[in-house]
């Protein structure tokens, strides 16, 4: 058998509350007013998602993790190559992994 | 050459410039793909669930998280934690969606809703990057959208075909790709000083939610909190100069 009944409404409920959520952010963002608080809400928001999401990686990470995340900075700093920077993250995090063996 | 001509290659190329800017991170979307594959096999969804589930609810932690929940016997199937384990996983979509405000004008807004169904944590990220840089479009979001839906479909399908021959990401550094490229991105978004604190806010309340509350949380906590930080900062500072 392929499917049931009940795996198809589990599918189809979580897509539902999948693609109302990402619609409603944009569309209550809409009804936001366009200037004041809220605009400048709406601004601090990607740099806040972005630090919430890199910050516990890096502290619960090991010496490996640390090490790799300044490679990263730095090598995004010297050279504004973001694919640098994440080739330069990834291998660092491969190679101090393979030498502390962990 | 006529103006619609013209608006459509631009269109075009913003495209394959958003795919292009998505490559990078899915290469860590095939690894984790190939992954989810193959536990959707050992958590007992058939291939065409696994095609259903990847293709219509596209969205790779809750979809982690649905594996946890799955039974292979039908009767015994949670629905109703599984919708809700969805819900609750990806609420930090309201808070990245919301601020793709500015590329849709409101009098598109009901095709623009549909077309949210392809915002993932990497094209958004791209495209709030290239927003900040003064570029960033739909056709660029779509982009990386469509690259990300095809890598994602693929693995997954390849995963459940290979089974347990897959190895894990983290062993060749890969798990590292999505902290080392939203790193990046955020130090991309650097704009001055005025950034520090809402970032150290962002970063100090995803902490502390992440060391008490499993799944996703820490984003959208960290983000309320750093966003508002600045926002109240900025909104002061307005108010004393005036």
């Amino acid at each position: 058998m392929q499917t049931s009944p009940e795996a198809l409404i589990a599918i189809l409920g979580m897509a539902l509350v999948t693609i109302a959520i990402k619609a409603g952010g944009l569309l209550l963002a809409d009804r936001l007013p366009r200037q004041g608080f809220a605009a400048a809400w709406l601004r601090h928001i990607p740099g806040a998602v972005l630090a919430a999401l890199v910050a516990p990686a890096l502290v619960t990470g090991g010496p490996a993790e640390m090490l790799a995340a300044i490679a990263t900075g730095g090598v995004f700093i010297l050279t504004r190559n973001l694919f640098a920077a994440m080739a330069a993250g990834v291998l660092t995090v491969f190679l101090t992994r393979l030498m502390l063996g962990s | 050459m006529s103006q619609s001509s013209a608006l459509s290659s631009s269109t075009i190329d913003q495209f394959l410039a958003g795919a292009r800017a998505c490559i990078p991170v899915a290469i860590s979307v095939a690894a984790y793909g190939m992954v989810w594959g193959m536990l959707a096999r050992t958590a007992g969804l058939s291939l065409l669930e696994v095609v259903m589930m990847s293709g219509l609810v596209f969205a790779g932690s809750a979809q982690f998280v649905a594996l946890d929940l799955w039974t292979a016997t039908p009767s015994s199937l949670p629905v109703g934690p599984l919708v809700l384990a969805a819900l609750i996983v990806n609420l930090r979509y309201l808070l990245l969606t919301a601020t793709l405000r500015p590329l849709y004008p409101s009098s598109n807004l009901g095709r623009g809703a549909l077309s949210m169904y392809l915002v993932t944590d990497e094209n958004w990220a791209m495209t709030v990057a290239a927003m900040a840089r003064g570029g960033g479009s739909v056709a660029f979001l779509m982009g990386g959208g469509v690259l990300a839906w095809v890598s994602w479909m693929t693995t997954n399908v390849t995963g459940f075909g290979l089974g347990s021959a897959i190895d894990d990401p983290s062993r060749w550094g890969l798990d590292f790709a999505f902290t080392a490229t939203f790193l990046a991105l955020l130090l991309g978004m650097w704009r001055g000083k005025a950034d520090l604190l809402p970032w150290l806010v962002a970063a100090l309340v995803a902490i502390a939610t992440e060391s008490s509350f499993d799944g996703s949380w820490h984003i959208l906590a960290g983000g309320l909190a750093g966003s508002l930080a600045g926002a109240i900062l900025e909104v002061r500072k307005h108010a004393d100069q005036s």
